[in-house]
């Protein structure tokens, strides 16, 4: 896990995924979309959580095509209430498993809480709900299945669409280069709230993936996790190139893989030579109407990002003062 | 009996909620609720009530949490007014549809704009159709007998909705009230610990929450309904059993001398107590009036009213809030579609008062039963009549 460089990544696929486990949590036969990287990321996510847990799910994608009465994909006990509220439900059922732990009504180990939301329930409708369960120390894990727009309503843009994406509601025009903003920085927002645990993570890097779900749950506290899950549908990409369009966004840069340790930056997955971002755009059709000098605009401000993120992986000081409170005993 | 006390009302409800052994709250400050999460907080802090307390970040959240800590399996409580009543409207439906049995107390208070922290019904009553048990309440040891039955209801298994009860906000919320408390154990041998119908747990997996096709919304819909109008039977165990426990016994629709009456005035909620003081004053005078107080909002209680309206020809529905651009008030709308299929019906007139903290005095009731009196002599006059508003 400690340097978990490309080629060593690979050797490791190649090598040790019989060491994964073969219990499926997100079954199949599910309504997701041909080559869905969330669906992916779900699936290995949930192995990775494992038996113990439970899942609150925000409405979206992935609630939408595993929930249908009186069907489910879902192995874990999993719960969907509303869109904007997942971080809620979550702090509500850690809140009642602490009572019932106290009071002896739970037999057996102490499940995990995970919190599951796409890009629109997490950073934007959702961000209030999440922002309180991380600053009153949830013990849970969230994750964000980013893909980068409202898909499951018809690819409208959220605050995580990058900048000159092409989306129903940021169309490109005579007076519009699509999106019009770069996107919302939600580890940035996550470290802000001094939790211990916060990283990316993405389903083409499959073991950088397992290993921080594991690290995250094994963190006592609030944990964020967001998944860059890859939609052919929304991206308009060819269903068969998904985890290599994910592989594309870390290797120019766009979606680096990193993870905040008690503050501390560190990258997890190193590219030792960036491509040029042209790479990742050129595969989607929701970039095609971008011309050069707009692409080398998106190329300079990625570049401008991943050197700053390196310096903050460089530096000695953490983002805030890692200092856990302890739990309140008899006083 | 149990010690006789002097409490604040917000108090009381708070210690029912502590005798009950709720184990999850999840609250957002808002007047005139804050004073039962505030001393709930407290009790939690001092280890006087085994539970958890959510200092959630909204009203919306507040009903999220409490969705999921029911579904965990835990005892679940929040109070809210108002606005955060307003904000969690989403979720009440969702609360009630996956059939929790979340306890909640609406301090009723109106709605902005203009903002108003005081007392009126407008809060609850955009939330009529939220699928939950709503009940209403009249003083202080109404409020905490309530607010302890609410949780026995709500959990039995042949029941399993969501339920509110209603205290009119600082009229009953911030007032001192002589009230019977209950012990510990006494509470304990009428409500049982809670035993849930599905939980999240990983021994044994559900799905909760998943979503409907056209081909089972309607189905849904239905075994909701059947739910709620079913879950009559089973409130009435509850205040039957809570009647034989206590010597305090209640009924869908409370009558206050109603023998022989031709004029009915019917209202819920705090009110009721200065409407007997003009019924009161009126029988003296030799007026034949009797009053009627729904405790019951949903599931609304039709039969009981009818059967309570025996002989009357005139019924005053004194509502506090209003259906804007609709027909007067909620509980005018209702009581009329309650009387329409009688053959013989009396006449319904339809009155608001009290909105937003206006003060209503017993004679503002006497002025309305004498004004009702000569609109039927007339014949149809208003839709309906706003009490003392100023032109």
């Amino acid at each position: 896990m400690e340097k978990f460089g490309r080629a060593q990544s690979q050797k490791f696929d190649t090598y040790a995924s019989r060491l994964l486990p073969r219990e499926e949590f997100f079954t199949s036969g599910h309504r997701s979309c041909q080559g869905c990287g969330e669906a992916l990321a779900v699936r290995w996510v949930c192995k990775a959580i494992g038996k113990d847990a439970i899942i609150a799910h925000a409405t979206g994608c992935m609630e939408i095509v595993s929930s249908g009465l009186p069907q489910t994909a879902w192995m874990h006990p999993w719960i969907h209430v509303a869109f904007e509220n997942t971080s809620a439900v979550a702090s509500g059922i850690e809140a009642a498993l602490k009572v019932l732990e106290r009071k002896g009504k739970l037999s057996g180990a102490m499940p995990k809480v995970v919190a599951m939301g796409g890009d629109g329930g997490t950073s934007d409708i959702g961000l209030q709900a999440l922002s309180g369960a991380l600053e009153r120390g949830t013990n849970f894990t969230y994750f964000c299945w980013d893909n980068e727009a409202y898909m499951n309503t018809g690819i409208q843009r959220s605050s995580a669409t990058p900048y000159g994406a092409m989306t129903t509601t940021s169309p490109p025009g005579k007076r519009s280069i699509g999106q019009r903003n770069w996107k919302k920085d939600m580890v940035a927002i996550a470290v802000a709230h001094g939790i211990p645990y916060v990283a990316t993570a993405s389903p083409s890097y499959l073991f950088d993936l397992y290993f921080k779900v594991r690290k995250a749950l094994e963190t006592p506290g609030p944990a964020y996790i967001n998944v860059l899950s890859v939609c052919p549908t929304g991206w308009r990409s060819a269903t068969d190139i998904s985890v290599r369009l994910g592989r594309l966004a870390v290797e120019t840069g766009v979606f680096p893989l990193y993870e905040v340790v008690d503050g501390k930056y560190r990258l997890t997955v190193e590219v030792p030579k960036m491509r040029p971002v042209k790479d990742y755009l050129k595969p989607q059709g929701r970039f095609r109407h971008l011309r050069d000098p707009e692409i080398n605009f998106i190329q300079q401000h990625i570049q401008a990002n991943y050197d700053l993120l390196l310096q903050k992986c460089q530096s000695p000081f953490p983002e805030f003062a890692p200092v856990h409170i302890p739990e309140v005993g008899p006083r | 009996m149990g010690p006789r006390v002097g409490m604040e009302v917000s108090i009381a409800v708070s210690r029912a909620v502590q005798l009950a052994r709720a184990e999850a709250i999840a609250a957002y400050p808002i007047t005139p609720q804050t004073h039962i999460v505030e001393h709930l907080s407290s009790l939690v802090a001092n280890g006087d009530l085994e539970a958890e307390f959510v200092n959630v970040e909204s009203e919306h959240s507040a009903m999220s949490a409490s969705v999921g800590s029911a579904a965990t399996g835990a005892r679940t409580y929040t109070a809210t007014s108002s606005q955060g009543l307003a904000l969690m409207h989403e979720i009440l439906f969702i609360a009630s549809g996956m059939r929790l049995p979340i306890v909640m107390t609406v301090a009723n208070r109106a709605l902005s704009a203009p903002l108003s922290i005081w007392n009126d019904h407008g809060d609850i009553m955009p939330e009529r159709d939220i699928g939950w048990i709503q009940i209403f309440v009249e003083n202080g040891q109404e409020a905490f007998d309530h607010s302890v039955m609410a949780f026995k209801i709500a959990e039995d298994h042949r029941v399993l909705l969501p339920t509110i009860i209603n205290l009119d906000g600082f009229i009953l919320t911030h007032v001192v009230e002589p009230l019977e408390m209950l012990e510990q154990e006494t509470v304990d041998r009428f409500l049982p610990p809670l035993t849930p119908y599905l939980k999240l747990d990983p021994k044994k997996p559900v799905t909760m929450g998943a979503f409907a096709l056209p081909e089972l919304y309607t189905e849904t819909k239905m075994a909701h309904q059947m739910a709620l109008t079913n879950s009559y039977g089973h409130i009435l165990e509850v205040w039957r059993e809570w009647g034989e426990l206590t010597g305090r016994h209640y009924q869908p629709v409370e009558r206050y001398r109603t023998e022989g009456a031709r004029v009915l005035l019917l209202l819920m909620g705090s009110l009721a107590e200065v409407a007997e003081v003009a019924v009161d004053e009126m029988r003296e005078a030799g007026q034949a009036v009797g009053l009627l107080k729904p405790r019951l909002w949903r599931p609304f209680p039709f039969a009981d009213l009818r059967a309570a309206m025996a002989g009357a020809d005139l019924v005053i529905v004194c509502d506090r809030a209003m259906s804007l651009g609709g027909a007067a008030g909620p509980v005018l709308a209702e009581v009329r579609s309650a009387f329409y299929p009688l053959a013989q019906r009396p006449q319904v007139l339809g009155y608001i008062v009290g909105l937003g903290g206006r003060d209503v005095q017993p004679q503002v009731f006497k002025d309305i039963v004498s004004h009702a009196l000569k609109e039927i002599e007339q014949g149809p006059g208003e839709e309906f009549y706003l009490v003392g508003v100023r032109g």
